[in-house]
This record gives C-alpha cells, sequence and structure tokens, in this order.
C-alpha cells in the first residue's frame, strides 16, 4: 500500500475513470484508482467474476478491443506501481482537508471497515445509474431495471428468466434486448416509446455522428437476426402477476402520448427488463459542494469542477455513453497531471479527445428530445400502485398529499409521505414521484454518498497511506445497521 | 445458447448454499443473487409494510430491493454480495430485525 499521498484518487473504474487514470500515470501522476466492484470496467466493460472462468468474454460485448488496450494499459501502470487499483472499495465521502482530499471507502463485500486514501486531487468517475418510472405492476419481481439485466448478464452470467420483454426508452434497450437474446432469452417485444417521427425531426443532429449511426443500424440488424418485434410509439401499461411478473400489457401511443384505444395487447413474459434514461451519480460531488447543471456535475473545458482539486467525468457529468465518457476521462487526465505539476494545460495535447467530446455531447443532447417517455405517463399510474418502493409509499398519498396538503416540491412531498425516505435515498423514486406530484425533479442533497454502518461512522478510519500506519484493526462485527444517511428519524431500520 | 455457453465459460469446481433450508447450486463468482436466479428464485424478500416479494430492480447496488439475510446478517444486497460455499441465505421479511 503507498505511503506517500497520491496525486490523483480516481473514484470509479468505468470508461471514463480508466481513460483518465491510464493518462493521468502515463505523464507521471501516482495514481489511486477505486471502485466498489471486484473489478475494474464499470457498466460498459462489465466482466464476469473470475470464477466463472469465461474464455470467451467478448461475446457479451461491444468494442472489446477498446476494453483489451485500456486493460493493457492499466496492467503496465499497475506492475511499474504508477496506479494502485483499489477494488471492491465503496466510497462514501471525499473530505477537503487544507492539503489535499482524503477518500473514505467502505471495503466491500462485508463493508464493515472503512479506508481512507489521501491524494492531491480527485477525479469523480462514477458513472450513472437508470431511471425507472412507475407504472402498475413495476414492484413484482421479474420486473427490472434493463441496465441490471445486462449487468446480471454480463457479471454473473445469468438470465432473469426466459421470455422478456424489453421496454421503456433510450438507447440503452438496444444492446440490452439483442444481449438477452444473444444468451439465449426469448425476447417477445422490444416496446420504445419514441417513433420514427422523432428522429425524423432531429435527423441533421444525428447524421452528424455516423459512427453512432452505425452502432444503431448494428444494433437494428441484431434485432432482425434475433427475431425481435420493434414496437415503436408504444408502452408498457401494465406489468401482471401474484408473486412474479405473468405478462405484461402494451399500447400503442397516440399523439398526446396517451395509450390508443382498442390497441392494447397482452404479452406472456417472465422478464421486463425496462428503462426510461439514465441519471447521473452525483452525491460525492454534492457533498463535496460542486455546482450541478440541472442533475449533471458542472465540469469546465478541463473537466474541473467548481471545487479546487476536484475534477469530473464520464456520466456523472451528464449521460453520453462510453465513448464520451472515455474522451472526458482522458482529458481531465491531462488536466490534472498539467495542473498538478503547476502548469497550465495545453489543449492540444488533447485536440482529438476534446473534438469527440463536443460531438458526442451534441449528439445525445439530440438523442435526448427524441429518446423521452410519453407525455402523459403519469395518468397510467393508478393510486395504489407504489411511487416509493422502499417505504411502499403509493401514487394515491403521493397525490393526496398535494391535493389535499398543500405540498408542491419534492421535499414536502418526502416529509409528509416518506417516499424517497427509505434506503435508496430516492435515487429511484425522485423521477417518478416529482412525476406523480406535478413538481420538479429536484436533487436531493445526501451527506454521505453510501448506506454506511453505524459502527464504522464513530471508529477513526483506517489510512493505509499514513506513515507508520499499524496492523489493520481488528473491528467487531455487528454492523448489520445499514442506516439511511437521512437526518429525519426513520422508523423502522435499528 | 445459455450465457455461460456464450462466454464458453469454464467455471472452477461448483458449491452448494442454502435457500431457506434447501441447499441449490452455485458457481464461484456469482453474487447470491446471480445464484438464486440461477436456480430460478426471482424473490427473497418481503416489504415492510405491504409484504409485498421483492428481488432484484438495479442490479447495480443502488436500489436496494434485493435485501437478503445470510449467514444471520440481515439487509445485505443480494446484487454485490458473492455467495460463498455452504452460505446460508434466507428470505428477509421487512426490517430484517423482526424476526
Ligand atoms: C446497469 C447499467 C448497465 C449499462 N450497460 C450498458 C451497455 O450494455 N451498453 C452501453 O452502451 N451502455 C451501458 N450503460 C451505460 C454506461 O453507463 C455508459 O456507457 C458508460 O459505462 C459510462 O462510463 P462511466 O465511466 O461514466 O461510468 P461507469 O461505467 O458507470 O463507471 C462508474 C464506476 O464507478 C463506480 N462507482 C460509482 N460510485 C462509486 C462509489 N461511491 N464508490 C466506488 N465506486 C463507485 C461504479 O462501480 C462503476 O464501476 C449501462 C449503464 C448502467 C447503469
Ligand atoms: S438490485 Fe438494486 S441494490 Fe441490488
Amino acid at each position: 500500500m503507498t505511503r506517500e499521498p497520491a496525486g490523483l484518487a480516481v473514484v470509479g473504474a468505468g470508461p471514463a475513470g480508466l481513460a483518465a487514470a491510464v493518462a493521468a500515470a502515463g505523464l507521471g501522476v501516482r495514481v489511486v484508482l477505486l471502485d466498489a466492484a471486484p473489478g475494474p470496467g464499470g457498466q460498459f466493460y462489465r466482466q464476469p467474476a473470475a470464477g466463472l472462468g469465461a474464455r470467451r468474454p467478448g461475446a457479451l460485448h461491444h468494442q472489446w478491443r477498446t476494453w483489451r488496450r485500456l486493460r493493457a494499459a492499466l496492467d503496465t501502470l499497475v506492475d511499474r506501481g504508477r496506479v494502485t487499483c483499489l477494488t471492491e472499495h465503496h466510497v462514501w465521502a471525499v473530505e477537503r482537508e487544507a492539503d489535499g482530499l482524503t477518500v473514505h471507502a467502505l471495503l466491500g463485500p462485508e463493508q464493515d471497515r472503512s479506508v481512507a486514501v489521501r491524494a492531491a486531487s480527485v477525479l469523480l468517475a462514477t458513472g450513472g445509474y437508470e431511471k425507472v418510472l412507475p407504472f402498475p405492476g413495476w414492484t413484482l419481481p421479474g420486473v427490472l431495471t434493463a441496465g441490471g439485466a445486462q449487468a446480471m448478464l454480463k457479471g454473473g452470467l445469468v438470465l432473469p428468466g426466459r421470455r422478456a420483454v424489453v421496454a421503456g426508452t433510450g438507447p440503452l434497450l438496444l444492446p440490452v434486448a439483442t444481449g438477452l437474446a444473444g444468451a439465449g432469452a426469448a425476447v417477445v417485444a422490444l416496446v420504445e416509446s419514441a417513433g420514427p417521427k422523432d428522429f425524423v425531426r432531429r435527423s441533421r443532429a444525428l447524421a452528424a455522428e455516423p459512427a453512432k449511426l452505425a452502432e444503431g443500424a448494428g444494433y437494428a440488424a441484431g434485432l432482425v437476426r434475433h427475431r425481435i418485434p420493434f414496437r415503436g410509439r408504444h408502452t408498457v401499461v401494465e406489468a401482471h402477476g401474484g408473486d412474479r411478473l405473468e405478462a405484461v400489457t402494451v399500447a400503442a401511443l397516440d399523439a398526446e402520448g396517451r395509450p390508443r384505444a382498442g390497441t392494447l395487447r397482452r404479452l406472456a413474459c417472465d422478464t421486463l427488463a425496462v428503462s426510461h434514461g439514465m441519471l447521473p451519480h452525483t452525491d460525492l460531488a454534492e457533498t463535496l459542494g460542486c455546482r450541478l447543471d440541472g442533475p449533471d456535475v458542472h465540469v469546465d473545458d478541463e473537466q474541473r469542477t467548481d471545487v479546487p482539486g476536484v475534477w469530473a467525468a464520464g456520466e456523472a457529468t451528464g449521460i453520453g455513453g462510453a465513448a464520451l465518457a472515455l474522451a472526458e476521462g482522458h482529458i481531465a487526465g491531462h488536466s490534472v497531471a498539467a495542473r498538478l505539476a503547476g502548469t497550465a494545460p495545453d489543449p492540444d495535447a488533447w485536440a482529438g479527445a476534446a473534438r469527440v467530446r463536443t460531438r458526442l455531447r451534441a449528439f445525445f443532447a439530440a438523442l435526448d428530445g427524441v429518446y423521452a417517455p410519453p407525455r402523459q405517463w403519469p395518468e397510467l399510474v393508478t393510486d395504489d400502485t407504489v411511487a416509493c418502493r422502499c417505504e411502499d409509499v403509493t401514487a394515491g398519498a403521493v397525490r393526496s398529499a398535494v391535493r389535499d396538503l398543500g405540498a408542491g416540491d419534492l421535499r414536502t412531498v418526502k416529509l409528509l409521505t416518506r417516499a424517497g425516505m427509505g434506503w435508496c435515498q430516492g435515487r429511484i423514486c425522485a423521477p417518478g414521484v416529482a412525476g406523480v406530484a406535478g413538481c420538479d425533479l429536484t436533487p436531493t442533497r445526501r451527506p454521505i454518498a453510501r448506506p454506511v454502518p453505524l459502527g464504522v461512522l464513530a471508529t477513526p478510519p483506517d489510512r493505509p497511506d499514513a506513515p507508520g500506519h499499524p496492523e489493520a484493526p481488528d473491528r467487531h462485527d455487528e454492523h448489520d445497521q445499514i442506516d439511511p444517511p437521512d437526518p429525519t428519524p426513520s422508523k423502522g431500520l435499528s | 445458447m445459455n450465457p455461460l455457453r456464450l462466454v464458453r465459460a469454464r467455471p472452477d469446481a461448483p458449491f452448494t448454499v442454502t435457500f431457506d433450508g434447501r441447499e441449490i447450486p452455485a458457481l464461484p463468482g456469482r453474487t447470491v443473487a446471480a445464484v438464486l436466479w440461477a436456480a430460478g428464485i426471482t424473490s427473497w424478500r418481503t416489504t415492510r409494510t405491504s409484504g409485498s416479494p421483492r428481488g432484484v430492480f438495479c442490479g447495480i447496488g443502488v436500489c436496494h430491493d434485493c435485501l437478503v439475510t445470510v449467514d444471520g446478517r440481515p439487509n445485505q444486497r443480494a446484487c454485490l454480495v458473492p455467495a460463498v460455499p455452504g452460505a446460508d441465505i434466507r428470505t428477509q421479511e421487512g426490517t430484517g430485525h423482526d424476526a
């Protein structure tokens, strides 16, 4: 383990974090890379667990060659002692101190011990997670996020079931549908609420990115090859089942975004992989006081946040896929190296990446206008539909808080109904509750990025990088009280 | 086709875990959630107020829907925790502290 504080601590070993670590370490910066997962790769390059002995893991992946190059570069830098790769480290806070930053991480999978890593600068490359809006039946086992199905497939080599419907909106639905089919699931339908007209309206912006269009065409060919019926301008109205999913009802959408009469169809399935887009992971940035632009961490041309010493790259700064994450990480790595050396960086050093970044940001901005949930989706949410999964709060309760008690913003809805107060701290329900309540989606300020056992908060952190650091202290392990970091007293969690 | 065949997997030696006392097979490296899915089990928790069944939702540690009791420790996220030989996995009811 390192003794001198590192030059750069990178949180997140996805495409953005890896590109940054490789770039910065290549320029002489000592880098510590931390990730909660058992190995580097992030969401896009998620690898099968080692014990599964995959001899052709690339069969589940796109752009496998890029991954191989990144991985080889990382391995070389690790061998040379330039990068320390700390996997199974769940970062729960980053603290600013007079002379640098301290990254606090829980050691997984037990998560009952915390370690602290000190560095002169920090890059937040924490990626994003999926947004799913509520609909009747969305809590049935067998209904899961599209990316979650993909993650379980890529990491655990398992399928959630045999007959799957992939639904919602967004570019992620394509790789998920073809991925599930390629791995042996019968994909009964890909249900996408965007329609061809939405694409035509943005065709200029989209056509400016031929590589992306080719990628899309590749997936479209995959749909044909696997005989996956594509239903554009359709939505899932309801998921049916008792103890688990048995079928979904889908419908065509009219111009207003409402199910068209006479188009309802029931499809038998045991899996519904659903997604309505992605949201960036910004909690560490928020606790550091970084400025946000809407849901995204704000960065300048060098990927610096407005907090000195803190950079951000990849989907934490806005959803835009793996290629954009790579470009941003590369730029951030160069910027960190120059800034640590006390010089202004030369943007020529990353001109290629900057061009890719400009193009892909424009492309994803256009895509954002294409992929949108049906405008009237809250009308499909019945009063007895659960809106907040953790706290079992129904849409009816949310509506009554607005109608009868005058709640006009997410925070008041939360205080009155407990929606967003549970384990996930509103990460999953906030967009849905905001939509049902008819109020804005405002970022929740969470004091801590991960659930932290109370015992950890009470014990001083292990400092593996501190000179003369003693042996890892033997901590007691009665730590099943993962308390959500909400200041409001929470029932039933202790 | 299945995912293991697709990537030409040659897993290390399989082992068993128990789910609510019943023995089920497991492959090394898989999370508790992946082991349960592979055995055809999709729910392993009931919610606190309505008692409705839940399993994996986000698959990446965000949603906490997949909480489960492993070796007597409740509230473990099944999508993150690796299954180990002999693990005693149990359905979790409510907060996991009610039983
Ligand atoms: C579940 C899921 C599946 C996806 N699958 C695909 C796909 O198949 N194809 C596709 O094109 N796109 C997919 N995406 C989109 C994907 O997010 C981007 O393409 C790309 O991976 C973004 O790169 P990134 O480096 O910004 O973030 P990510 O790849 O998401 O990497 C972020 C990393 O940060 C780590 N991390 C986050 N917070 C912490 C913390 N507090 N402590 C420690 N580590 C932390 C995570 O473990 C992760 O490894 C998926 C997204 C999700 C959420
Ligand atoms: S499935 Fe969401 S935390 Fe495990």
